[in-house]
């Protein structure tokens, strides 16, 4: 449904990018933000009223890093349902990994997602390509013709660029076309084999563990190379104690680095894995107990920009099966907002303007879209949100094709009223149209 | 059941989830058992009309081979399916070649797998009970109880001894099994290795760890040695056999450590000269080879009272 005008009248306006945090209409024109104000004065037929009192107004949620699975993997998930259950979670922007198939390491897949997108998609799609071709470690894909045919960022995400010299090369490299280079890491020599952390907990379950190590030193080589080549490096999901450590004293020093995590890594523990719980399994591993409270840490004093939800959906019976031959991963979408609410500004480790803040303006600035605010003049994306209303998650009710989460009947704070991208009305009064 | 402490589930998974009581239980039934083995007519009609599937992914001489025996031996049937000569080779998954073996009618599925938890998957997913003959890393129960069953049957008791195990305890499903079991029975467990083939923290399951055999082994009633698994080792673990054999194995001067009755187990299969040198795996107090007759009695106490209890 497109309303050409739209006023969300007396909402709690949080927009961290104008530093904006107070009770605020918001008139929108033609998909655009045309004014944020105090009593807003706009009459006629033709408006769509919002009533958003007692309601968070923000800007729509930023995801920078999911999986679409598409093209490729559609039986796990594609463009068109992947996008409705970002919108059903709050998002109005997602960065999709390369890791499609076939890879999107040059212009054709790239163009591909953009145009399916455009076609089925419900939220803006902004692709990043790979590193290196086929993701191999290699060679470097063509990352100034993929910059050009609009990728935000590059990645060989699952995959880490083991090799010094390339990765370097790459790092100095894409820093000539002004792009962030998005580093999965883990030394694949020490994570060969493992399924979850190394700890009690996998000898308690005969399970072969990966050591933090295999993250810690691959942050530390990815620190010191941006820092030697003065380039831009975000670390995705950190698990660990010893990586916010590094980071915090790379930024410390004036690297330019940036990090995200995602919910899983505030919210659970090895612990999970118990019973062999496949959807307790991804990469990097759920971790310790120390581990969670550095990141939640690491949240609280910024160390850590982002959380991103690392939304990876796998099919039943990739999850249903041996714990050692189930896929990593698990899908964040439609749980995201709930758990950064629940975990994080329930428990007063962040502030609810903090929260927008790290799920949108901050991967906004770090993949350089001109999303997460709520200005002038910009593309109307926008969530509305209840952060008190109880929600119960049963992933039957989730709008992805899969529905490998751990969360199943987790009761959580914080609900979706709405998610409106470029003006257009996606979800209303909780409900994906 | 007129205790309740000592009924049994559906499953056998791992000793981890079983009281002092129900391992006790077990322990006493294959008592019963072992006569019934030592008579010339080794047949009882405890499991008349029961049906036994043996699953195994894994190669085993004597795990199986006791499974199918016990089964036998107390008039029920027993079947076999290996990873080798059945649909696995298709492509079929666990799970659905499980509840194909399930859909026959089965009582027991005992299933042997080189991935942790394929038996807890399979258990969830039929009606049949499961017992485990070996997942992984994770549990080998029926292996800790026969180890139990000797050390009581030789030392009237496990209750206060020193057992010392030794050796590959990363790999080792076995060790798990054993700790768990000997600890809920009161059992002091060491284990020595070399800290690459120790699991990490393994010392909260309960036992002391040591990074040499001699510590480990001083004074014990018991020394295990446990087998070199060098099909489930990733990479260079120990630099060479001949290493390991001075530093970690097993011989006639080192077992002069313990004291002078202690037993000497090995779960088979042995690497002669690395975990064991020959001349202490066929010593006197050795008792590797009743340990494998006392496999069959304890698969029949566990065959026996895992499909007695469903019947209730």
């Amino acid at each position: 449904m497109i309303t050409v005008r739209t006023i969300i009248k007396n909402g709690r306006v949080i927009d961290p990018a104008n530093n904006i945090d107070g009770e605020y209409d918001i008139y929108i024109e033609k998909g655009v933000i045309e004014e944020v104000g105090k009593n807003l004065d706009y009459s006629g037929a033709d408006i769509n009223l919002i009533n958003a009192r007692g309601k968070i107004v923000a800007p729509g949620l930023v995801d920078m890093h999911c999986h679409l699975r598409e093209p490729g993997q559609e039986y796990k998930e594609d463009i068109e349902t992947g996008t409705r259950s970002a919108a059903a979670g709050g998002f109005t922007s997602v960065a999709c990994m390369p890791n499609t198939q076939p890879i999107a390491d040059n212009v054709a897949v790239v163009e591909f997602i953009k145009s399916r997108a455009e076609s089925v998609g419900y939220v803006n799609v902004f692709p990043i390509g790979a590193v290196t071709k086929g993701s191999l470690g290699a060679e470097l894909a063509e990352i100034g013709k993929l910059k050009f045919a609009g990728v935000v960022a590059i990645s060989d995400d699952g995959k880490p660029i083991v090799n010094d010299s390339i990765m370097r090369n790459a790092l100095n490299y894409a820093k000539t076309f002004d792009t962030v280079v998005i580093s999965h890491c883990e030394v694949p020599a020490l994570s060969d084999g493992g399924a979850m952390n190394e700890g009690y907990m996998s000898t308690y379950l005969g399970l072969r563990g990966i050591s933090s190590a295999a993250e810690d030193i691959m942050v530390a080589r990815d620190i010191i190379l941006a820092k030697t080549t003065n380039s831009a490096i975000h670390i995705a999901h950190v698990s660990t104690k010893g990586a916010v450590e590094l980071i915090r004293q790379a930024k410390k020093e004036g690297v330019r680095v940036t990090c995200e995590t995602c919910p899983h890594y505030f919210t659970l523990t090895e612990d999970a894995v118990e019973g062999y719980n496949t959807n307790a399994k991804m990469n990097p591993p759920l971790r310790t107990k120390e581990d969670r409270e550095a990141i939640i840490q690491a949240l609280a004093d910024g160390t850590i920009d982002v959380i991103a939800t690392d939304h990876a959906p796998h099919h039943i019976d990739e999850k249903n099966c041996e714990f050692d031959r189930a896929q990593n991963g698990i899908i964040g979408f439609e749980t995201a907002l709930s758990l950064g609410i629940t975990y994080l500004v329930k428990n007063n480790i962040l502030t609810m303007n903090e929260l927008i803040e790290k799920m949108s303006y901050a991967p906004s600035k770090i993949i350089g879209i001109s999303k997460g605010a709520l200005s002038e003049g910009k593309s109307a994306d926008i969530v509305i949100i209840d952060e008190n209303k109880k929600r119960i998650i049963d992933v039957n009710k989730f709008h992805s094709k899969s529905k490998n989460s751990p969360y199943d009947g987790y009761e959580l704070s914080g609900a979706v009223l709405y998610t409106i991208v470029g003006g257009k009305i996606v979800v209303r009064d909780g409900i994906l149209l | 059941m007129n205790n309740p402490e000592q009924s049994f589930g559906k499953d056998l998974l791992g000793l981890k989830d079983l009281s002092a009581t129900q391992i006790e239980k077990i322990l006493d039934t294959a008592k019963t058992m072992k006569f019934i083995l030592s008579q010339k007519n080794k047949k009882t009609g405890h499991l008349v009309g029961k049906s036994i599937v043996t699953l195994f992914y894994e190669n085993s001489t004597r795990t199986r081979l006791s499974f199918e025996l016990a089964a036998k031996y107390m008039s029920a049937s027993a079947s076999g399916v290996s990873s080798t000569n059945s649909s696995v080779l298709k492509g079929e998954n666990l799970i659905d070649t499980a509840k194909t073996i399930d859909a026959m009618g089965t009582d027991v599925i005992v299933v042997r797998h080189p991935m942790s938890g394929a038996a807890n998957l399979i258990a969830k997913s039929v009606n049949a009970g499961v017992i485990n003959a070996g997942d992984g890393m994770n549990e080998h129960p029926t292996q800790a109880l026969l180890d139990m069953f000797t050390i009581t049957e030789k030392k009237g008791r496990v209750k206060g001894l020193r057992v010392a195990i030794v050796g590959d305890a990363l790999h080792s499903r076995v060790v798990r099994s054993n700790i768990w079991g000997l600890t809920k029975l009161g059992a002091e467990v060491s284990i020595g290795a070399p800290a690459t083939l120790l699991p990490p923290d393994i010392a909260k399951m309960g036992a002391k760890v040591y990074n040499s055999v001699q510590e480990a082994i001083v004074d014990a009633d018991v020394v295990m040695a446990l087998r070199m698994q060098n099909e489930r080792q990733k990479s260079g673990l120990y630099p060479t056999a001949a290493e390991y054999a001075h530093f970690f194995g097993i011989n006639e001067n080192r077992i002069k450590l313990a004291k002078n009755d202690a037993l000497i187990m090995h779960p088979g299969p042995i690497n002669r000269g690395l975990e064991l040198s020959s001349s202490v795996a066929d010593c006197e107090n050795s008792v590797i080879n009743e340990q494998v007759t006392n496999g069959v009695a304890i698969r029949m106490a566990v065959l026996y009272l895992y499909t007695r209890g469903r019947e209730v």
